[in-house]
């Protein structure tokens, strides 16, 4: 009953998508993918899965077009939506949303001029605009994280959090943590906010290393965060003692190290930038797949050890 | 106006000065009391050692800052300043690795290059207030965004990372120690006397002041007010360089988030330490202290769990509020005798 139902809603989308096609002067599946300008590195490993993903999937459908935009603002983002719409007459529309509000109207927009929708990370503040939502874990990557500092130590030993900058995303992270953690014996001597960045990472750490005399592991939760730390464990001379720092999000540095065996940073949590890329390729099975695709795609946070390293490694991928 | 203003420099007021001399002192000094009663090991020499290398970025810019806020202007760009001399010296010092190999001349020639361009910006920053006549803070503005979105551009959008073996090179920058100090902090010293002297004890320090005090008074008692202002940016610049060449070798990167904030940072310092940011009258002790001040603010929130983390900006902002006001209640009883 539901596959039917898809199906027909699917084939919908595609008389939809043939209609609007129709009216656009070329005959291609367009598809405008809209999402922030890379100021940082996560978001600069975003944009360049994003261009693979384009290259990779014009090249195996002639037909279809994939029109890269990025916005430095949200205002901006708004009127880039609305070209799309109105410029490119897109059949569907690939966003991360540089914030949720004033991002709501835009798209809801598009929706009504007959785009599938497709929602990447952080989601709109109106329920049921989206046809298609793609978004990392963020809970989950705390739980994870909290899982493998209990396979690692034991009751008694001590860890420090370092946490990012203080928003949604940050609290989801670190209140999953914390609720694993809980009962397991282990003391989090103190968490601080180093808002993702490394600077501010290193100095943090140095402060715990001066204040605590005897800590096991650092739960980083970012790694730009955790190359901070490591500086500061290596400027203290505490790297060796079977102290081990675990990060987040799979930088291409940090992801070599753990290839490598580092002790010192054995495990990273994934929260992939590539995630746009699974984004536009299931716009693309909207068009292409006899399956239906609408839905809610949560993707794991995987916990990348020096065993599965090499499947995340981007050695191109400026992040 | 200059005798104004240079009066209670000449001393002639005493407990009024030793209030605001000792002002930034006193306040630093409860700073430490309470960071020892919140954890005895806030003076550990560990961490002082920390603090004071940590300050150094800051310190060394903010004496130059000192320089251009006396002359009466303000350098926005100097975080984003920072941060693109950073990246250049990173890709520099990669591309001359084939050339120069590893060793200590590749960091020489990054560390000469970082000071070419810390003067070129400053330069431009200058000649765009003085030739230009844009306002300094609409010039800085703009350099601050070009900066920054240089660097940006320059390292893809992520990060710029010195190549490994250089690292090693490069590292004791940071990290050694001379007589039992850190080298960032020796360079900290060496800038904060040379900026003492260059501001009390030289023509052009008096130049600084008389033309924060009053361009107008500075030009018909013959002063190169135009020339002077571009020197102050261009000391500021120099300051950058250093602070960079110092910077670099602690993580070996730069990306879009380096020295964000740096240039409040480095202001907020200069008006702590007594300098008036309407120029006029400049202090490089009180900025020296002012630096230490923000950076151990910083460091005893890390070292206590007593205020929530959300509230770290509130308590950064109420003590440098606090610092200043203490210093301006006597200092503005002063003006008022004197205007």
């Amino acid at each position: 009953m539901r596959p039917t139902k898809t199906l027909l809603s699917l084939a919908a989308a595609g008389v939809l998508a043939l209609a609007s096609a129709a009216t656009a002067q070329e005959d291609k599946i367009k598809i405008g993918v809209s999402y922030p300008t890379p100021t940082h590195a996560w978001a600069a490993g975003m944009n360049w899965h994003a261009e693979q993903a384009e290259k990779r999937l014009e090249e195996l459908y002639p037909d279809v077009d994939l029109i890269l935009v990025n916005s430095p603002d949200s205002g901006q983002q708004a009127n880039a939506i609305e070209d799309l719409v109105s410029a490119h007459g897109i059949d569907a529309l690939v966003v991360l949303p540089f914030e949720s509000d004033p991002l709501t109207d835009p798209v809801l927009n598009a929706k009504k001029s007959g785009a599938l929708i497709t929602v990447v990370d952080r989601g709109l503040s109106q329920p049921n605009i989206e046809d298609i939502y793609v978004a990392g874990n963020n809970p989950e990557l705390g739980r994870v994280s909290a899982q493998y500092m209990k396979t690692r130590l034991n009751e008694g030993d001590n860890i420090v959090i370092l946490r990012g900058i203080p928003t949604v995303i940050d609290n989801e992270r670190f209140d999953a943590f914390m609720e694993e953690i809980e009962g397991s014996g282990i003391n989090v001597l103190d968490h601080k906010h180093a808002n993702w960045n490394r600077d501010d990472g290193f100095e943090v750490m140095q402060d715990f290393l001066s204040r605590f005399p005897d800590i096991d592991a650092v739960w980083a939760q970012d790694d730009d965060i955790a190359i901070g730390v490591m500086a500061a464990l290596e400027q203290a001379s505490r790297d060796d003692d079977g102290i081990f720092v675990v990060g987040g999000a799979g930088m291409k540095q940090i992801i070599k190290r753990i290839s490598e065996g580092d002790e010192l940073i054995p495990v990273d949590v994934l929260y992939p930038p590539a995630m746009i890329a699974t984004a536009m390729d299931v716009t693309v099975n909207a068009f292409k797949s006899n399956g239906p695709v609408a839905g809610r795609y949560i993707l794991g946070a995987t916990l990348i050890t020096q065993e599965n390293a090499m499947d995340f490694y981007f050695p191109d991928s400026p992040f | 106006m200059v005798d104004q203003t240079a009066a209670p420099e000449k001393q002639s007021k005493w407990p009024d000065i030793d209030f605001k001399t000792l002002g930034p002192a006193i306040a630093l000094l409860i700073l430490c009391v309470i960071g020892y009663l919140l954890n005895p090991a806030f003076l550990s020499e560990g961490n002082i050692t920390n603090l004071l290398t940590r300050s150094a970025f800051i310190g060394i810019i903010a004496v130059g800052a000192t320089f251009v806020i006396t002359a009466g202007g303000i350098d926005l760009s100097v975080g984003s300043m920072a941060a693109v001399i950073a990246g250049l010296m990173i890709i520099i010092m990669n591309s001359a690795v084939d050339t120069l190999g590893t060793g200590v001349a590749t960091v020489i020639l990054g560390c000469g290059c970082s000071i070419i361009l810390g003067i070129g910006a400053g330069w431009i920053n200058g000649f765009l207030t003085t030739k230009g006549k844009i306002e300094a803070f609409i010039v800085t503005l703009g350099t601050m965004g070009i900066f920054r979105s240089l660097v940006t551009y320059f390292a893809d959008g992520g990060t710029l990372s010195l190549n490994f073996d250089l690292r090693g090179t490069y590292r004791p920058v940071y990290y050694e120690s001379v007589l039992g100090l850190p080298v960032p902090v020796w360079v900290f010293i060496f800038v904060a006397i040379a900026g003492w002297i260059l501001l009390n004890r030289t023509a052009f320090g008096r130049f600084c002041t008389a033309i924060g005090s009053s361009e107008a008074v500075a030009k018909y008692s013959a002063i190169k007010v135009d020339r002077i202002k571009t020197y102050t940016y261009i000391i500021q610049g120099l300051c950058v360089a250093l602070a960079t060449i110092i910077y670099v070798p602690r993580l070996g990167s730069a990306s879009g988030t380096t020295g964000v904030l740096w240039e409040l940072e480095a202001i907020a310092a200069v008006i702590i330490g007594g300098t008036v940011l309407k120029g006029g009258y400049g202090r490089i002790g009180g900025t020296i202290l002012g630096a230490l001040i923000l950076t151990t603010i910083g460091n005893i929130l890390n070292f206590t769990d007593v205020i929530s983390n959300y509230l770290n900006g509130t308590m950064q902002g109420l003590i440098i509020i606090v610092a200043v006001w203490l210093q301006r209640g006597s200092w503005g009883k002063n003006k008022k005798k004197t205007t």
